[in-house]
């Protein structure tokens, strides 16, 4: 479709003042993690650092267990990632095969959780793990996260069954093969990118959690990333810009690497799903 | 797996085709298991327990049993000024987060939908917001908002509008600068709904109108937005539920403040249950917030399905 050369012009600028919108608060953040002290001070802030440095970073270092935090967030969001895939997908195999009261009642849930204020969930799940000593222990919060991430991995592994014909399935069959033999030999290696994909949305959802982490853990030493990078706000709200800057920055990489390897497939498994369902 | 590619080929649409019984029949109860089992155990009987413990007194380290109380939580509740106050907030904030980000991503979507030249550089920034944890997202814009060093104050100045003010503890300003950055946090993923949607839609119609000389308020109206309105439903609809029930956002940039000015209802939710343990009450509160959601809800959709076409 030809559009008008004013219409061409107008779009432009939108599309600018959006990319403006977008970026300036993250290349803020950027250009704050590489300023020296003096230059924070500022009371005329500069985009660019006159003097970067990367003392930001040694100082957050420094200043928080931050290495210590980081590993604790990886071994959650891994754990979580790894059991709910594990479980959701036999699961979500029935769920996308059969019409049955069994697959609306886990569409139901689905969308009741995506609804749910969590602090109704907490609070029991606070005093069960409470009762089974594992308050303050990662193991407690995997447990959480595994619940947490399965709405959306069913949602999502759901999605990419049905995308696999069932017609492959009932030709393995007529071959001779068995159920387990036709989903193992047949099936998942269909489903494997559809699984990829929706485990390494479950790691990064558990990776940036930040209120059941809040709540479940308590010791500095336990405490995940999110919840750690809160510390270097003081409880007066005052913070040391420049490490808090850098420890931020240095928190989001994993997830911005891992979400632009899987965006697409994301946005296509959540809307399979809401048109599907 | 070599058999697999060459059964795909012949992918002839079997009129009326058969469910595959023989792979997933009564026998496959199995699979369900592992999910079933945690989702009960961790999912749906907390759930239960939450509801019961609306009705009691439960409260954190206290060493006398806790007692069935009756609906004594709800109606202390019913008078607890502050919660209604809270609640208040959490609506402001639900529809002033969820409305001028609908807005902005649907302007957006629109644009990436188009020819343009720096379409990918909008898909990858849109990312960003997206794939950042809440709590970092505030932090950033906490730097973005700081009276002395930030950025925003030296933009105003730069362009004589004053500045220097300190937007987040203003009793004014507080709940609007946090408004805008529930809008910017959340903006990519409704843009990417939105773009999906767009790209659904038959090109064809839209030529098809051109041709008939609709302009492009027209094509909209009647091409784009008819083909689009049951995502633009969902997504806005879920929205206004995932903004009443946020948390992490506020919490790391006020957390509630100045004055209870941007409590959340789940700020408050979280402070009654673990800062003061009284997870009885906190329940009661949980409760209130799902029947007032759900009633909404049921609300909101049932207006705009009906109210039909000129929408």
């Amino acid at each position: 479709m030809r559009t008008s050369a004013p219409a061409r012009v107008g779009q432009y600028t939108a599309l600018l003042a959006y990319l403006v919108f977008l970026a300036f608060p993250f290349l803020w953040l950027l250009s704050t993690a590489f300023k020296p002290p003096r230059e924070l001070g500022s009371l005329h802030p500069t985009w660019i650092p006159k003097d970067p440095t990367l003392d930001n970073f040694r100082q957050a270092f420094d200043e928080q267990p931050l290495l210590h935090a980081a590993l604790n967030s990886l071994v959650a969001a891994l754990a979580a990632a790894v059991v709910a895939v594990l479980i959701a997908t036999p699961m979500a195999y029935v769920v996308a095969r059969r019409r049955t009261r069994l697959a609306k009642a886990v569409t139901g849930w689905v969308v009741v959780s995506q609804a749910f204020p969590f602090v109704l969930l907490i609070i029991p799940l606070f005093l069960v793990l409470k009762n089974l000593r594992m308050i303050n222990s990662v193991p407690g919060l995997v447990l959480v996260y595994v619940v947490w991430a399965l709405p959306f991995a069913l949602w999502m592994l759901a999605g990419y069954v049905r995308a696999v014909p069932p017609e492959l399935e009932e030709a393995a069959a007529v071959d001779g093969a068995g159920r387990v033999r036709t989903l193992v030999s047949v099936t998942a290696p269909l489903l494997a990118p559809g699984i990829v994909a929706t485990g390494l949305f479950a790691f990064i959802t558990a990776w940036n959690e930040f209120f059941f982490a809040l709540v479940l853990l308590k010791t500095p030493e336990k405490q995940t990333l999110p919840v750690v990078l809160t510390h270097f706000i003081g409880a007066e709200g005052v913070a040391d810009l420049g490490p808090l800057a850098a420890a931020a920055f240095l928190a989001t990489l994993p997830s911005l690497v891992v979400f632009a390897i899987i965006q697409r497939r994301i946005t296509g498994g959540m809307l399979t799903g809401a048109v599907k369902s | 797996m070599t058999s697999v590619t060459e059964v795909r080929k012949p992918a002839d649409p079997a009129p009326g085709r058969a469910r595959p019984r023989r792979v997933v029949d009564h026998g496959a109860w199995f699979l369900v298991l592992p999910a079933l089992i945690p989702i009960l155990v961790l999912s749906v009987g907390p759930l239960l327990y939450g509801i019961l413990l609306a009705f009691t007194d439960a409260q954190s380290g206290r060493t006398e049993p806790t007692q069935w109380i009756g609906g004594l939580n709800f109606r202390d509740l019913l008078h607890d000024t502050l919660f209604w106050e809270s609640f208040r907030i959490g609506l402001v904030w639900a529809v002033g987060v969820t409305v001028p980000q609908f807005l902005l991503a649907l302007g957006l979507a629109l644009l990436l939908n188009q020819e343009l030249r720096l379409r990918w550089l909008a898909r990858a920034l849109a990312i960003i917001p997206w794939a950042m944890p809440e709590v970092v997202v505030g932090i950033m814009w906490r730097l973005v908002y700081n009276p002395d060093a930030g950025i925003l104050n030296e933009t105003l100045r730069d362009i004589g509008l004053g500045g220097g003010r300190d937007w987040l503890s203003g009793l004014a300003t507080a709940l609007p600068a946090v408004i805008l950055v529930g809008v910017w946090a959340g903006m990519p993923q409704t843009t990417v709904a939105l773009l999906a949607g767009l790209q659904n839609t038959p090109r064809e119609l839209h030529e098809a109108a051109a041709v008939d000389g609709a302009g492009a308020w027209r094509r909209f109206r009647t091409v784009t937005w008819p083909a689009l309105r049951p995502i633009a439903l969902a997504i806005t609809a879920l929205n206004l539920i995932w903004n009443f029930n946020s948390f992490a956002l506020v919490y790391v940039l006020t957390n509630g403040g100045p004055g209870g000015r941007t409590r959340l209802p789940m700020l408050f939710a979280y402070e009654e249950a673990f800062r003061y343990g009284q997870f009885g009450y906190a329940a009661a509160m949980g409760c209130v917030m799902v029947a007032v959601i759900s009633i909404a809800l049921a609300v909101f959709l049932v207006g705009r399905l009906r109210g039909g076409d000129d929408a």
